[in-house]
């Protein structure tokens, strides 16, 4: 029962915590060099990542749906099928979860470090409120880079697809044929509820997580729990918001 | 509307503020840290709150600031509840923290920027003439580029006071501001406590263990001991007390036939 209090709790807080930011929002063009920072850190910084993961991720895909294929003789559908995984599911899923891992903890521990000492007290007796020096930069800039990422990862997780399936002899499946079936598969639509996802899921890791750094109280112990926390928060939250965003674009 | 209030505030001459806390409690679940307390402090003066470690001093100058609610009873700012954040801008509520809280990822100029760029208070050059002036009375000039975790303890504190300067505050409320300093440091700060006060009419509030600093500089001194008042009065009139409690604490004589804490540990 405590512990289901406490989720509660956290959730009510990380709501109350959204509206205070986005009450912020007609100071944004102050805070735009600092949406800026974030962008960079969170979005452009993440790019190589994306990258390797997502071509690898394609990659995969292809060769596990060449393997089962091949048995039907319906290699050509191969391209539909990693472009279908990829921007319905893979690419918001995984871009999301690498967030979670490489801005989310940064965040949590930043925002944890800053409260423990006493550095959220300061800007609250310069009467700067830290929903809007800390948390709306890093809400409206996830809002601009998880839709890039996904763009990113999506195209290079199909052009991994589209590597594997013109080397791996077995396959055999020329690069026309195989972006033939992309093409054949996506609609905007498609398209966009895979970006409505992402966009989703970015923002509440990122809200889970400078929540769950500026509610830290404590020493420096509690900053490593803060970030264990808000990993493990935001990856639960992403799979279980995963299954009804999809549930509802069915 | 809150740009009107500070302007009103910084366009105006600066007048110090007195602050009236009244039957304050506070308590932590079942743990009492505060008791019943109610004093006054006069617009201008330097107020210095004394205790041992743990007796809630911090936890009243918190309660000062605003930063946290009392359980009962209230504090007051010329009429004003200090936990209102007009309240803060009408006043400018300044707080100098024990470990300094400077802005880690932003150089000292942009800590001491931070606050009229944030209120958008002034022009650009007002703000750069704002911080040279602060950075100059507190000798921070050749500090100016450089990231809080370059500079020594004193030098925290020092760039602090100067952050809260820029604020051009009518409280000023300091957390043991010479605590793990070297004496002569120590002396340094006590003395720009003073200055600042004499120069800017500022009510300053200080939390602090050093006596010296206390009987030196202050106007009117409070002991405070498990959470309750145990005097108020000038530093003169604190030489005289008779309380054992507190002549204890200002007076500690060292014991080694009859250690202190073997008696704590029994009690």
């Amino acid at each position: 029962m405590k512990k289901f209090n406490a989720i509660l709790d956290g959730l009510g807080s990380a709501i109350l915590l959204a509206f205070r930011a986005f009450a912020s929002l007609p100071t944004a063009p102050r805070i735009l060099k600092r949406v800026v920072e974030q962008a960079f850190f969170g979005g452009y910084a993440s790019l190589p990542i994306v990258s390797i993961l997502s071509f690898f991720i394609g990659a995969v895909l292809a060769l596990q749906a060449g393997i089962t294929l091949q048995n039907f003789g319906m290699k050509q559908i191969i391209g539909t099928l990693v472009a279908e995984s990829l921007v319905r599911e893979l690419g918001p899923v995984m871009v999301a979860i690498l967030v979670a891992g490489r801005v989310a903890s940064a965040t949590a521990a930043e925002l944890a470090s800053m409260t423990v000492y006493q550095e959220v007290d300061a800007l609250v007796t310069m009467n700067i409120p830290p929903e809007r020096f800390l948390v709306l930069p890093r809400l409206l800039a996830v809002l601009f880079y998880m839709p890039v990422l996904a763009i990113v990862a999506i195209v290079i997780g199909w052009i991994g697809g589209a590597v594997v399936c013109h080397y791996v002899q077995f396959i055999g499946v020329e690069p026309a044929q195989y972006f033939a079936g992309v093409k054949q598969f996506l609609t905007h639509r498609k398209m966009w509820d895979g970006l409505i996802k992402a966009e989703i899921f970015g923002f509440c890791v990122i809200l889970i997580a400078c929540n769950t750094g500026l509610r830290t109280r404590g020493g420096p112990r509690e900053i490593g729990y803060a970030v264990t926390r808000a990993v493990v928060f935001s990856l639960v939250t992403i799979l279980v918001l995963d299954y009804f965003i999809t549930k509802a674009q069915a | 509307m809150k740009k009107d209030i500070i302007k009103e505030r910084t366009g105006s001459e600066m007048k110090p503020v007195g602050v009236e806390v009244a039957g304050l409690s506070k308590s932590f679940g079942k743990q009492s840290v505060l008791r019943e307390i109610s004093l006054s402090i006069k617009p201008g003066e330097i107020f210095v709150i004394m205790g041992p470690s743990g007796s809630g001093k911090s936890v009243l100058l918190r309660q000062i600031a605003g930063l946290d609610l009392p359980t009962s009873g209230t504090v007051r700012i010329e009429g004003f509840d200090p936990a209102d954040p007009d309240t803060r801008d009408r006043f400018a509520l300044a707080l100098v923290f024990q470990a300094g809280a400077l802005f880690n990822s932003l150089t000292v100029y942009e800590n001491l920027a931070l606050y009229p760029l944030e209120h958008r208070l002034c022009t650009k050059q007002e703000i750069h003439t704002r911080v040279d002036r602060a950075l100059k009375i507190l000798s921070l000039e050749n500090a100016v580029k450089k990231f809080p975790s370059e500079l020594s303890g004193g030098m925290k504190k020092r760039v602090a006071i100067a952050r809260a300067l820029v604020m051009e505050p009518q409280l000023l409320l300091y957390d043991e501001p010479t605590s793990e300093l070297d004496p002569v440091m120590a002396a340094t700060i006590t003395e720009i406590i003073a200055t600042l006060k004499n120069e800017f009419r500022v009510t300053s509030v200080v939390v602090s263990h050093d006596r010296d600093l206390a009987l030196t500089i202050a106007d009117r001194v409070a002991i405070v001991m498990r959470g309750k008042l145990l005097f108020v009065g000038t530093p003169a009139e604190l030489r005289q007390e008779k309380n054992p409690a507190v002549t204890d604490f200002l007076n500690p004589q060292i014991d080694l036939k009859n250690p202190r804490y073997l008696q704590l540990e029994a009690t």
